[in-house]
């Protein structure tokens, strides 16, 4: 039995920001799968809910004339895995939000609760970092873009504002086009689990294969918010690919990462992580762009 | 029909269609809810309650706090009671406890119209308590000057006990010249059951008795311990016990049963539920004991055992729940797994803590033990360059072993036949030299543990079963059982065995799985792998009594001799020639409706088993080791059960499974955390990492079938075995694979890192 005092179900998104409006104390709720936890827990009790669920302008995943990706905030998971654009264009993006807990789970969370949850383990946040997506708000004051980037406030925090929904993600041409990415959940065990670190990478070889033309490194769970390793990211372009590149990669990127000892793992544990992980992971782009590492 | 066949369990139609009653499906719409008030200290007293706000919230019934309870203190664990006092079980508990000993203590209770009432009024409720510093381990309870816990037990220790086997002392035999010595630490974690139907139940008032319905192991138990902790006669009390999602030992202690009487008695007694949520389940009720070994060993460089000796100490947590039976029951595979030409001397304490109390969980005090004599087995082996498993031969119980203290024989012995086996499924010899010298970041490795483990309780206490059957006019006959189904299957071989003995097929017989103890025939319930021996032997004698009865009518109408004749197939026939003389059906409705000879033919028989015999086995494993992610993948693993004959095949295969599965978890990710004031960091399912089913590798079972002469069908026990072997097996894998000996459970990913650091196998990360 869930504490909840009030729940308005709104059937467009002028309709959700006017209730939201109305209640300074409502709280949007579309999947359920994280408000649902809390408000079990009594962190919620007796709350106020604006449902989003059924926003149809809201739901499915577009292409623009210019290539921009355009997913829209309310669709699941399992609708982004096996959606043909995504499996097209941006598959790792697909692939990470498959590891998002079970099927269940996938079936209902939606990838703007995701990351509007604010929380650095989230598994669709550092592959959105690194294809540089663009949030979509939509308020009493209109629509606002805001980069991923400056997305994220402090750990469970963003810059959504109560009376806000984030309507779309927005990812450009630029930043996918001819890369290849992968992500890397590391969880205890094989479902049902939170990331104790996740690794996105995506990487542009240069049309000979033999040199990077662009790398893009992303973390969850290596610091308190989702993060891109920028100066590993800048050292890399136009270099070789070879063992001692990526030797020099993650010594820069074991300098800017900053995750924290917690008993779920120790910061120790976390940075041998970031680093194997990452190895795995650049190791895959490369391969799967043409590349490759031993040459 | 019969014994040995793999009968369709009874009751899969109700558990896969969702018609099978449970706690849940039964309570009345109109219950009133009780959510527990707990403790947000691990150590102190209550001094006083502010309930000034919860008692406004709408919907509120009552309120109940530790200063309302009656003051009577009462034991919880599972046994069979013991009318000598000083074999009782520690009666160390009240309803409500004002004196708090751990972190999530019940410390009050509310009773609401609802659960949204009644949890909003737990959040409002306020508690001044006077503050103890909480203790965590055994070292700081055994600690001269250490806060007393129960005032019963000044030295905070809840049992201590030692025993010896052969002659002299470790110290006299390690003087022999050229003996390779060994000295080690190794140490368990506390883990949880983890069975799918949290512990649940409701009770109402009826003439004057309270009825609790509950998700329980032990119905009969439970009635007795609500009589003791509210202070009335056990007659008062009627327990029944529907269908249940498993237990594991958690529901073989009486957890939250009185309580819930209690409470219904405070409103009138009016229907009152009271279910936990999975975070009480992993926080408030019981978990294996965590138990530290300390080891000395010495061994003659042929791989002859010399001598060992040990001493365990038991994190008992706040409450003795079964208390020192636990760590006693693991010291004993010390000494029955193996032979020491010298001698073995053990010493076990069991210490009250602040942590969550420890109770029963699967195969009591074996996992643990086993966990210290086969890490200790390799450890030796490798110290004297010999194969593991030549040492576990030359070492190991042989056929015939008799416990010298308890007399408990080995009445069959499939040991060696089991490591035979599993020998040659894991490719052994070949394997242990192939994946000698690995380099490289993935290696594997093969490793193996033995162990035993006996069949129910006894010498140590009561072993009583009973049984009722009772012919229908169908010839169909109804069968009674005190002992409970599980989930293990219990229902469907007790079908088995009363089909194999009465003669009538198993769609003939209709047993009950519901116990009641107003109608059930008393037993103790579902643990120490008891019940398809102790309550088989009820069966067989029952059903022996239950055919006599049908053949002597049988004599009546046919006027021939009861010893010609046989039941067969629901029909009597001749027993030399086995021509069908009348079918039981008509005898039945003869016997019930003739005017002459009326007699409604039943038959009732209590079985005390005085008896034992110890069941073996081995488990087989190769890993593969991802070093720098400190993964641990199962490549191959096996379980080989020597438990006597099966009583259906296929069940005995899913127990063991489960029981792997179980051992799984217990090796590789499951453990209960705490914070420095003792409160539980993972008390949910997603931070407390059982496996899931893609974690689950292909789970393979084998079984050397000997018949056991003591058991009422040759078998023995196999209901807790299949979860004992695995965490060692693995962790000598491991170390096959690397090179590095872990001693502490579990073997999770961060564990294995940061000793393959120490250990040179990663580079270590430069701080930045």
């Amino acid at each position: 039995m869930y504490d909840i005092e009030s729940v308005i179900v709104a059937s467009t998104v002028d309709e959700a920001i006017e209730e939201l409006v109305k209640n300074p104390k409502a709280e949007v709720i579309s999947g359920g799968t994280d408000v649902l936890i809390k408000i079990r827990e009594g962190k919620m009790a007796g709350c106020h809910l604006v449902n989003i669920s059924n926003i149809p302008e809201l739901k499915g995943i577009e292409m623009d004339s210019d290539g921009t990706i355009i997913i829209k905030a309310a669709t699941v998971f399992s609708h982004i895995t096996n959606d043909d654009i995504i499996k097209q264009y941006i598959p790792n993006l697909g692939d990470a939000v498959d590891q998002v807990g079970g099927p269940q789970i996938r079936n209902m969370g939606t990838i703007g609760g995701n990351v509007c949850n604010g929380v650095t383990s989230a598994d669709s946040a550092s592959t959105l970092c690194v294809l540089d997506a663009k949030m979509e708000l939509k308020g009493p004051e209109g629509t606002r873009i805001i980069p991923i980037t400056e997305w994220y406030q402090g750990a469970g925090k963003t810059v959504r504002k109560q009376n806000e929904i984030l309507t779309a993600i927005r990812i450009e041409k630029e930043n996918y086009e001819g890369y290849h990415g992968r992500y890397i959940k590391y969880g205890k065990r094989k479902a049902m689990e939170i990331a104790t670190l996740g690794c996105s990478v995506m990487t542009k070889l240069t049309p000979d294969k033999k040199a990077i033309e662009k790398l893009k490194i992303g973390y969850g769970v290596a610091g308190p918010v989702p993060m891109r390793c920028v100066e590993a990211e800048q050292m890399a372009r136009g270099k070789t690919v070879s063992r001692e590149l990526l030797d020099c990669i993650c010594e820069n990127v074991l300098k800017e990462v900053h995750p924290r000892s917690s008993w779920r793992a120790s910061k120790e544990f976390r940075l041998q992580l970031v680093e194997e992980m990452l190895r795995r992971a650049f190791e895959e782009t490369v391969i799967a762009g043409g590349g490759n590492i031993d040459v | 029909m019969g014994i040995g066949t793999s009968l369709i369990r009874v009751d899969a139609v109700e558990k896969v269609t969702g018609t099978a009653k449970y706690v849940g499906d039964l309570e009345p719409k109109d219950a009133l809810v009780a959510k527990v008030v707990h403790s947000t200290i691990a150590n102190g007293v209550v001094k006083s309650f502010d309930l000034e706000e919860a008692l406004k919230v709408p919907g509120v019934v009552k309120i109940v706090t530790c200063f309302d309870v009656p003051d009577y203190q009462f034991p919880t664990p599972g046994h069979p009671w013991s009318t000598e006092k000083a074999h009782q079980d520690i009666a160390d508990r009240k309803l409500l406890n004002q004196r708090v000993r751990v972190y999530g203590d019940d410390i009050a209770a509310v009773v609401a119209e609802n659960e949204i009432a009644a949890n909003r009024a737990v959040r409002l409720i306020k508690v001044e308590y006077e503050e103890h510093e909480p203790i965590l381990c055994v070292e700081q309870a055994m600690k001269e000057g250490a806060d007393i816990l129960h005032e019963e037990r000044p030295d905070n220790i809840v049992g201590h006990s030692s025993f010896q086997v052969g002659e002299g002392t470790y110290e006299e035999a390690i003087k022999e010249e050229g003996l390779v010595t060994l000295e080690k630490e190794y140490e368990t974690q506390p883990v949880q059951h983890c069975h799918i139907e949290v512990p649940h139940s409701f009770a109402y008032m009826e003439k004057g008795r309270i009825v609790v319905v509950s998700s329980t192991q032990i119905p009969h138990i439970v009635r007795r311990v609500i009589g003791q902790a509210l202070g009335i006669p056990w007659g008062k009390v009627r327990v029944i016990k529907p269908y249940i999602g498993g237990g594991f030992g958690n529901k073989q202690d009486v957890l939250y049963e009185p309580l819930n009487a209690f409470l219904c008695t405070q409103v009138g007694g009016r229907c009152v539920k009271l279910e936990l949520t999975r975070e009480e389940t992993l926080a408030c009720t019981r978990t294996r004991h965590a138990i530290k070994y300390k080891i000395k060993a010495a061994v003659r460089k042929d791989g002859t055992l010399v001598a060992r000796t040990f001493k365990a100490y038991s994190n008992q947590g706040a409450y003795a729940s079964h208390g020192h039976a636990i760590v006693a029951n693991g010291a004993n595979i010390f000494k029955q797994m193996y032979r020491d030409e010298k001698v073995l001397e053990s010493e076990s304490f069991t210490v009250y803590t602040n942590c969550i109390t420890a109770g029963a969980m699967r195969a009591y005090g074996i996992p643990q033990g086993a966990f210290a004599t086969e890490c200790l087995a390799d450890d030796l082996a490798y110290a004297i360059g010999m194969d593991p498993l030549e040492f576990r031969l030359k070492n190991c119980m042989q056929a015939g072993y008799v416990d010298p203290h308890t007399k408990i024989t080995c009445h069959s012995y499939g040991l060696q036949e089991c490591i035979k086996i599993g020998r040659e499924h894991i490719k052994w010899d070949e394997k242990r030299e192939r994946y000698k010298n690995q380099t490289g970041s993935k290696r594997r490795g093969v490793g193996m543990a033995i162990f035993c483990y006996k069949t129910g309780v006894y010498p140590i206490s009561l072993e009583t079963a009973s049984c009722r059957m009772i012919l229908n006019q169908d010839g169909s006959i109804q069968l009674q059982m005190g002992a409970t189904e599980i989930g293990q299957g219990a229902d469907t071989v007790f079908t088995q065995m009363a089909s194999e003995v009465t003669g009538i097929t198993e769609d003939n017989i209709h047993i009950l799985t519901v116990q009641d103890t107003d109608i059930t025939p008393f037993d103790t319930g579902a643990y120490a792998s008891r019940q398809s021996y102790v309550s088989g032997m009820a069966v067989k004698k029952t059903g022996k009594i239950l055919k006599n009865k049908i053949l002597a009518y049988a004599e009546y109408m046919l006027q021939k001799k009861a010893d010609t004749m046989d039941v067969k197939q629901n029909q009597i026939v001749d027993k030399d020639t086995n021509e069908i003389l009348l079918s039981l059906g008509e005898l039945a409705e003869e016997a019930f409706y003739s005017l002459e000879h009326c007699e409604h033919i039943t038959a009732e028989a209590t079985s005390q088993c005085k008896n034992n015999t110890f069941a073996t086995g081995a488990c087989f494993v190769e890993v593969e080791v991802d070093i720098p992610y400190g993964t641990v993948e199962i490549i191959d693993i096996i379980n080989v059960h020597d438990s006597g004959k099966l009583l259906n095949p296929k069940l005995a295969q899913a127990q063991v499974h489960g029981g792997m599965s179980m051992g799984l978890g217990y090796t590789l990710g499951e453990e209960l955390l705490y914070d420095k004031i003792g409160r539980p960091l993972n008390n949910n399912l997603l931070d407390y990492k059982m496996p899931t089913a893609m974690d689950t590798p292909k789970l393979n079972t084998a079984f050397v079938e000997l018949e056991d002469p003591t058991g009422p069908f040759g078998n023995k026990a196999l209901g807790e075995p299949p979860a004992i072997p695995q965490a060692p097996a693995i962790r000598n894998a491991i170390l096959h694979a690397t090179g590095v000996a872990f001693d502490t459970l579990p073997l999770n990913p961060e564990k294995l890192v940061l000793e393959f650091m120490e250990h040179g196998l990663i580079k270590g990360k430069g701080e930045n």
